[in-house]
């Protein structure tokens, strides 16, 4: 063992395999990337574990046309972004939207989809009644229409508790427009506002559309209706996107590309219609 | 920093809330609870022993998810009991929580130290002529608390930490308003921090209450005092002239 030649050969053989793995490590970064798995349909987590939904979908075929090994991982909603820019992981999918506030401290690819939000209720007990059902309100820049609906429905709203899934857009849109004239109450996944609903302890949801399309399917949700319009812009964001570390411009490129082709050669388009019975592609 | 320490300190009230009302209610409970533990009838003795095993056995967060999301489920049957005004509340659902499962722990802890009076005391007591609540009084339970007290210290501070677990069913406690921070500023280290400081300052001052509690009860692991040597006043006044 202490032959000098001996361990001169160890020496040069560890070394070949720390280049090796070197040189592997760099062919094919593996790219890892996070979704909440708890916000159907856009990713939800099986009961074996496994994750699937829109998100988990596209994101397959976004990594196969970049030719990229990727990783899906399960990641709490409240940290995906502190662990991203920790780099726990390198991309976040998890239905997230634009949002200037989320602009400042990460990067996003361009939007793969568009979302709208809801307030949701029960129809088995005393209904919340909301105008304009149906009507899309886009709050970038309000009309005097939207602002009036907007006033009209505080009233109707008022004293009622709503829940939200914390740190979202919808819980800043509530805090904005309707602060002070509901009660606000935080969740921290979506599924757990959908079961305080059915139980009673809330009056109404404030959701994302499709999300809330999906619940109802659930047999505790069977009387869930949508009340009043819906709203999408301004704070609650300019479309989803996948979301990115800043300084990762080399994946934001692969994935600005990746998006495009599948928008172009209709895969958004099948996997939409799929996921929310609706088409939900962004504008080209 | 400072401000997030003030936005943090929002929490605070609700905190102190649930920890007070959770130790008081849980100790309440608790006394009960040993007091069956003891009371030599197989009926409930094997309550609480079970009551024990469930409690101690099964994690705090599972407890609170059960009560809280559980319980929701059973919204008509809880309405026909007309219970349902109750469980509506997330705060009475955490406080339930908190409260049947400190009195697990806190029961065993009252059972060690009334099981920690040595025999030979209370027959000494006894063979005095003591009336049984003069035993207690004087005997059983100075002995009791003064051992009891180290233990009991811990499940205190370990309560002050428990009331973080209110936060996963909608309570604005410290922890909540913490990660509600974090998701708006992504500032999870500054936040985390101060959040620790919070606790770790409510824990200081409980320590040192326990602390003193216990300096108090233990006179006799003191040495006696010293008793100042008296001056001899005719020499300290002649002194002063």
């Amino acid at each position: 063992m202490n032959n000098p030649r001996f361990r001169l050969g160890w020496l040069a053989l560890s070394a070949c395999a720390f280049l090796a793995t070197a040189a592997e490590a760099q062919q094919g970064r593996e790219i890892t990337i996070a979704t909440e798995g708890a916000f159907m349909p856009w990713n939800y987590t099986e009961p074996s574990g496994k994750l699937g939904g829109f998100d988990v979908e596209l994101v397959n075929d976004l990594c196969r046309r970049m030719n990229a090994k990727c990783k899906v991982v399960g990641q709490d909603w409240a940290g995906i972004i502190p662990a991203l820019q920790a780099g726990k992981h390198d991309a976040v999918m998890t239905g997230m939207n634009i949002t200037d506030k989320r602009l400042a401290v990460i990067g996003f690819s361009r939007p793969y989809a568009t979302s709208r939000h809801v307030f949701a209720t029960m129809t088995d007990r005393e209904t919340l009644n909301l105008p304009k059902s149906g009507q899309l309100i886009d709050i970038t820049s309000l009309s005097d229409d939207g602002k009036n609906t907007i006033e009209q429905m505080k009233k109707l709203i008022k004293g009622k508790t709503i829940g939200v899934q914390t740190s979202t857009n919808a819980l800043a849109f509530l805090e904005t427009y309707f602060k002070g004239d509901i009660e606000i109450r935080e969740y921290k996944t979506a599924e757990q506002h959908d079961l305080d609903l059915s139980a009673g302890r809330i009056d109404a949801v404030f959701v994302d559309y499709a999300s809330a399309m999906s619940s109802r399917e659930k047999k505790e949700l069977n009387g869930m209706t949508i009340a009043g319009p819906s709203f999408r812009g301004g704070l609650l964001g300019r479309g989803v996107a996948i979301g990115l570390r800043k300084d990762d411009g080399e994946l934001k490129q692969r994935f600005d590309q990746a998006i495009e082709q599948a928008l172009a050669d209709g895969t958004i388009k099948t996997l939409s219609m799929k996921w929310f019975k609706s088409d939900m592609s962004p504008p080209q | 920093m400072g401000e997030t320490f003030l936005k943090l300190l929002e929490g605070l009230p609700l905190t102190l809330k649930l920890t007070f009302s959770s130790v008081t209610l849980g100790l309440v409970v608790a006394m009960a609870l040993a007091t069956m533990r003891m009371s030599g009838m197989p009926a409930l003795d094997w309550f609480a022993r079970a009551y024990v095993f469930v409690f101690r056995g099964t994690p705090l967060l599972v407890q609170i998810f059960l009560i809280y999301y559980g319980l929701g489920q059973f919204r008509p049957a809880l309405q026909a009991l007309n219970l349902w005004g109750f469980f509506r509340e997330p705060y009475w659902c955490a406080l339930l929580a908190l409260t049947l499962n400190t009195a697990a722990y806190v029961s065993e802890i009252i059972r060690g130290g009334l099981q920690s009076v040595p025999r030979g005391q209370i027959e000494a007591a006894r063979a005095c002529g003591m009336s049984p609540f003069l035993l207690y009084r004087r005997i059983i339970i100075p002995i009791a608390v003064r051992q009891a007290l180290p233990g009991y210290g811990n499940e205190i501070i370990l309560m002050v930490k428990a009331t973080s677990l209110a936060s996963i069913i909608t309570m604005m406690e410290v922890t909540g308003i913490a990660h509600k921070l974090i998701s708006q500023t992504f500032r999870a280290i500054e936040i985390f921090i101060c959040a620790g400081a919070i606790y770790l300052i409510l824990n200081f001052v409980v320590t040192r209450a326990i602390q003193a509690l216990e300096h108090r009860l233990s006179p006799h692991l003191r040495d006696a005092p010293v008793p100042v040597q008296r001056l001899d006043p005719a020499i300290s006044s002649g002194v002063d002239r």
